[in-house]
């Protein structure tokens, strides 16, 4: 397939790692050459973290362009809002899921927090669909799962189905909670 | 769930979607490396995730976790030395650590083999500089192979190993942070089975390996004969890479990351120049570069961090009399960062403007968000203790862990930082002819083993007027959770755990405090006490890593999870929660309330006493009060 960009981002601890992991494996089940990248290390101490996936030929490096992204996932607010800013191409979409992470600047009333209307003032300014994820989970480390499943169902990644973003989940989580994942990712 | 270790020691030829990391460990089980050692440091701790990811009765390898990078180095060696293949692998700045010994290797014969992986880091994503470790192998004889995918990565490591026993000297496969954590499917080849271990082979005829007097020149002699010989080897297509173009009048020299950096950009390019990527970047394939050279009236050296292969190339190029323009770095911004694709865009702009579009490089306006301690860290609660027995003039200086981010507000805490286990060395310097402001140290407990005793060895000898707080957490806590000398585990299982206390008593420190970081007014209280004495004195203050803690009972099935909350009625918006003690877990609303974010709060508690009006209290059941 053409190629296709996908930008992530989030804040460390809130599983960049296992949705990265998990768009790269599902877009591999449905017959796309596909690569990645993630940041390790110090930035996961509740720092930002960004994870690339290229998918179609040719592969050439995971890390890509500045405003390139066709498609931007993100797992928090501000960290949509920084992703969508840096990383959207215009005519490509940002998701994202709506958590709030507030940043020590905002906790030490420095800086004003970002809103989801501030998120959306933003994509249409630089013309980037924008989709916000609310879905309840039952536990916050899920809201990954959350993203993936409005993923899915929308079919934002071409020719990636649900089917295989199960099968990537069956590869990457232990079995004691697999089962409640998937219901996630099946709108359950 | 798909299990690494199974996936590892597969027997067969098969794929799998890997990190660089994992790629390189299934390389060192395929080349039957038998010890492996390490000291964990970003971008290389997934390494040994990858190896301890299988059972320890079915390892076919010896892996430990050393004290140190020298320590690690020098067990490889000496299992080279009985014949056994080894590898040693660390982070960039490691090599600092490890380099009295790493220098050496060269000069002995290393029959078993010995690859050194080493992760450098441009950009310096989690490390204190962005040094370019490819000097270093310059001045210690020893070829460098520099992959720039996770299926070189497996590659270059299988041929390394191969050159190293063939050639019985040291190798390096040279990492870099993208590469190691880069993902993508690699096909691996088959592997037989783990084979007996040999007898142990050192033979000390077959030296010299005790470099004095003259013995040491020819030990280099000998080094520099086998350096000459792999240039010879590595001067062949299989370990360099030429892609035409369609401009033959340019060419680029690239290795690495940049190379694949370079791919992307040129796609945007109407006319490409030719490329030639070097698999091995010392010692350089003369011949290859040379008929390069020789093709291209233009030819630029894409490198990225120093000028390694520019000062090498224009060498050459001037020994062969060859008359073309060879263009290298510009600026110092040439020098800066890691070589992404908007990088490479910029310096081809100013090397050959109009070829890619450099385009107006995307920034978002929001500041930064800075890495933080976690909820409920006990180095948190050992901050905000420590900052009140401390006086604004007062010296912190700063040592390397998670500790280290106490030097961000709201504790601004560890205010100069050098490399691992320098605090207490640096304090002392701090507290000579300095009569009015007193110095404290910071150190962690795996840096404490690692390379802080020196320094409080010092201390103790020179009588240093110093307070050195140990902010002990169990784990080596920044990497991963790596088990340390005091953490009563190794790679293989349960091991006596060596007191830090002990040792402390054992090297003549008097003065020595202890707390668990949570009982914030006596950590200030013995803070102050300790500070108040003249000479070397030590306060521990531990508490374990809450993040580790934290996931480990989050594995339990009767796991259930606790939070604090805001007494909204009795708080008086004095914002010390927020503002001071800085846990992430309290936010703001707009109207100057506090409330506590369900996602973050682990309900550990440590706050609780922090609140002058008590307004902050453990929440009775969490799934009522959340919904």
């Amino acid at each position: 397939m053409k190629r296709f960009d996908i930008y992530m981002a989030g804040v460390g601890g809130q599983g960049i790692g296992l949705l990265s992991e998990a768009v790269l494996r599902a877009a591999d089940y449905a017959g796309h050459t596909a690569c990645g990248v993630d940041t390790h290390g110090l930035a996961q101490r509740g720092g930002m973290v960004e994870s690339f996936v290229r998918i179609g030929s040719p592969v050439t490096t995971p890390l890509f362009r500045r405003g390139r992204a066709s498609l931007v996932l993100a797992l928090e607010r501000t960290e949509a809002y920084r992703a969508a800013e840096a990383w959207a191409r215009p005519g490509g979409t940002l998701i994202y899921y709506d958590a709030s992470w507030q940043p020590l600047s905002v906790r030490l009333g420095k800086d004003e927090p970002i809103h989801p209307g501030g998120v959306e003032e933003c994509c249409a300014r630089l013309e980037v669909g924008c989709i916000a994820v609310t879905t309840a989970v039952p536990d916050p480390r899920m809201q990954n799962v959350a993203l993936l499943a409005v993923l899915a169902r929308e079919k934002l990644i071409p020719g990636v189905e649900i089917e295989h973003y199960r099968k990537a989940l069956r590869d990457l989580l232990p079995d004691r909670v697999l089962e409640e994942n998937l219901k996630i990712l099946e709108g359950m | 769930m798909k299990r690494l270790g199974d996936m590892l020691l597969n027997r067969g030829p098969f794929s799998e979607i890997v990190l660089g990391n994992t790629a390189l460990a299934r390389a060192m089980i395929e080349s039957g490396t038998e010890v492996i050692t390490s000291y964990p440091g970003s971008p290389t701790p997934e390494i040994a995730s990858a190896l301890l990811s299988i059972p320890g009765d079915r390892r076919p390898f010896y892996f430990e976790f050393s004290t140190n990078e020298k320590v690690a180095t020098e067990v490889a060696c000496g299992a080279s030395l009985n014949g056994r293949p080894a590898c040693v692998f660390f982070k960039s700045v490691g090599l600092n650590v490890a380099a009295d010994s790493f220098i050496q290797l060269s000069l002995l014969e290393l029959t078993g083999g010995l690859v050194a992986v080493i992760g450098d880091d441009p950009g310096a994503n989690s490390s204190q500089n962005e040094q370019d470790n490819r000097h270093f192998a310059r001045m210690a004889y020893i070829p460098v192979f520099e992959p720039s995918s996770p299926a070189e990565a497996y590659q270059a490591y299988l041929d390394a190993m191969d050159l190293s026993r063939r050639k019985k000297m040291p190798v390096i496969v040279r990492m870099t942070t993208h590469v190691c954590h880069g993902k993508e499917k690699v096909a691996f080849g088959s592997w037989s089975g783990a084979s007996p271990k040999g007898p142990p082979a050192f033979d000390s005829t077959g030296g010299p390996s005790v470099p004095l007097t003259a013995a040491a020149l020819e030990m280099k002699r000998r080094a520099l004969a086998k350096l000459a010989l792999v240039a010879c080897e590595t001067d062949t297509p299989s370990f360099w890479e030429l892609r035409k173009g369609t401009d033959p009048t340019r060419g680029i020299i690239t290795a690495g990351l940049p190379y694949r950096s370079l791919l992307d950009v040129l796609e945007e390019a109407d006319r490409t120049p030719d490329i030639l990527r070097l698999g091995v970047v010392h010692p350089l394939p003369r011949t290859a570069i040379a008929e390069f050279l020789g093709d291209h009236p233009e030819v630029k050296i894409l490198e990225e961090l120093d000028d390694f292969l520019e000062r090498e190339i224009k060498a050459l190029a001037f020994d062969l009399a060859i008359d073309i323009s060879i263009l290298g770095k510009g600026d110092t911004d040439d020098w800066i960062g890691e070589y992404t694709p908007d990088k490479v865009a910029e310096v081809l702009e100013k090397t050959w403007p109009g070829l890619v579009s450099p385009g107006a490089r995307r920034e978002s306006a929001l500041q930064p968000r800075p890495p933080q301690m976690c909820p409920g860290c006990g180095h948190r609660s050992a901050f905000h203790a420590i900052k009140q027995a401390l006086a604004d003039e007062d010296i912190t200086v700063a040592d390397i862990g998670c500790h280290t981010l106490g030097y961000l507000p709201p504790y601004s805490l560890g205010e100069v930082l050098l490399s691992m286990g320098h605090s207490t060395g640096t304090a002392s310097g701090l507290s000579l002819f300095n009569d009015s402001r007193r110095v404290i140290a910071f150190l962690g407990d795996s840096t404490f083993f690692h390379a802080g005793l020196p320094g409080i060895v010092n201390a103790v000898f020179n009588n240093h007027n110093v307070t050195l707080i140990i902010m002990e957490n169990g784990t080596t806590a920044m990497t991963g959770h790596q088990d340390h000398p005091g953490a009563g585990r190794n790679a293989r299982g349960p091991a006596e755990a060596i007191s830090i206390r002990s040792v402390l008593e054992g090297l003549g420190v008097k003065s020595i405090r202890e707390t668990d970081t949570y009982s914030q007014k006596q950590l200030t209280s013995l803070v102050k006490e300790a500070l108040a004495e003249e000479g070397f004195s030590v306060v521990i203050a531990r508490h374990p890593c809450m993040l580790k803690y934290t996931r480990e009972q989050q594995r339990k099935p009767d796991y259930r999870p606790k939070s604090v909350e805001i007494l909204q009625e009795k708080c008086d918006r004095l914002h010390v929660c927020v503002e001071s003690f800085g846990c992430p877990s309290f936010q703001r609303n707009e109207d100057g309330s506090v409330f506590v974010s369900p996602d973050l709060c682990i309900g550990d508690g440590s706050c609780i006493q922090t609140c002058p009006v008590k307004a902050i209290s453990v929440k009775k059941d969490r799934k009522e009060g959340a919904e």
